[in-house]
């Protein structure tokens, strides 16, 4: 398991959260993890991000989340899907679910910004506020 | 062979026959906060049945519901497909308030803006139980590799919808749709403007091809 956090008074808490961690959820447990987190105030990185289903289910309760002066909602972020994946539809076929492995960051909307994002890098700007 | 060729011809009558008597098909118009959505949809709905859809604004989140319009009748080149369209509200991941008080006071910016939280989590619920197919609204003057986007997408790949990508704004001189092209290369990228009509013939002929 590679959950690795960091409390500080002034600082920024990383919650990295394994792949291994997160197949012992269900899917609202999982989103739940998330937004505890990034509701705290920290940066929460998968290892292995989430489905699309998954994905899908995190915008709709983030949505319900929102509050005026509190909080805006989340920032996320994962590499974009690369051209080869048109066979994804054989894939899943063949193989069941389609492979969902991507570093995903997710965190405050009002603290998190992305600077660059493309295939191999995410470059992210953290404040504290 | 003529048994298979009669066989073919059975199971041919067969689905034209259930293809006829299925309803519409449901075409969710999606896409990011200010991509045009509304404005599109107005125009193939005032093209094709002479009433409108919803109201348009330059202000984000202006459609804060899903409007479904029935019934809309395509015709192409020999080509026709009934679809409802339903116009839902501009995805995003966070809705911030203070984005409109330049627009309205403080407590219409915050009605307006958990409206639009409202119309986001309906959006997601359509896209996941109520759509056939989907037409994704990008505005071409803008980036479109956004995490909106590449999540949206991916989504819809994973129900297996068809999608058709409109890059819209093309009216517009920043424009640039082979950005779009490469963003998804794995989906058709039709060019339009729908606000200024332009290149719809190709739109229609898209859509009854597509959906039809």
């Amino acid at each position: 398991m590679a959950e690795a956090t960091k409390t500080g008074d002034d600082g920024v808490q990383i919650d990295l959260i394994s792949g291994q961690r997160m197949d012992e959820l269900t899917t609202m447990e999982k989103i739940r993890l998330i937004l505890d987190g990034v509701h705290d105030g920290n940066i929460v990185i998968l290892e292995e991000g989430l489905t699309p289903d998954e994905e899908s289910k995190l915008i709709e309760v983030t949505m319900g989340e929102i509050s005026p002066d509190e909080f805006n909602g989340i920032e996320i972020e994962t590499y974009p899907r690369s051209e080869t994946r048109s066979s994804s539809l054989l894939g899943r076929l063949m193989g069941g679910e389609e492979p969902t492995a991507k570093l995903t960051v997710i965190g405050p909307a009002n603290q998190i910004e992305t600077l660059h994002k493309d295939e191999s890098l995410i470059s992210a700007l953290v404040s504290r506020n | 062979m003529g048994l298979f060729t009669g066989l073919r011809h059975s199971i041919s009558r067969v689905t034209d026959r259930l293809f006829s008597e299925q309803e519409p098909k449901r075409i969710g118009i999606y896409g990011p906060p200010n991509a045009g959505k509304t404005t599109l949809a107005n125009r193939i709905a005032r093209d094709w049945t002479g009433d409108a859809i919803g109201k348009e604004s330059h202000i984000p989140h202006e459609t804060r519901r899903a409007r479904r319009k029935e019934g809309v009748e395509i015709e192409r080149n020999g080509k026709s497909v009934t679809i409802d369209i339903v116009d839902t509200p501009g995805v995003t991941t966070k809705v911030d308030y203070e984005e409109f008080t330049d627009e309205m006071d403080k407590d219409d910016a915050i009605r307006r803006s958990r409206e639009a939280t409202e119309g986001v989590a309906e959006a997601m619920h359509w896209l996941r139980e109520d759509v056939d197919g989907v037409i994704y609204v990008l505005d071409s003057a803008e980036d479109p590799i956004t995490q909106v986007n590449t999540m949206l997408i991916g989504i819809i790949e994973s129900r297996d919808l068809p999608v058709l990508i409109f890059a819209n704004k093309i009216d517009l001189e920043e424009s640039s749709v082979k950005r779009i092209e490469d963003a998804f290369p794995q989906h058709e990228t039709v060019p339009l403007s729908a606000k200024e009509g332009d290149n719809m013939d190709e739109v229609y002929e898209n859509i009854a091809e597509y959906f039809g």
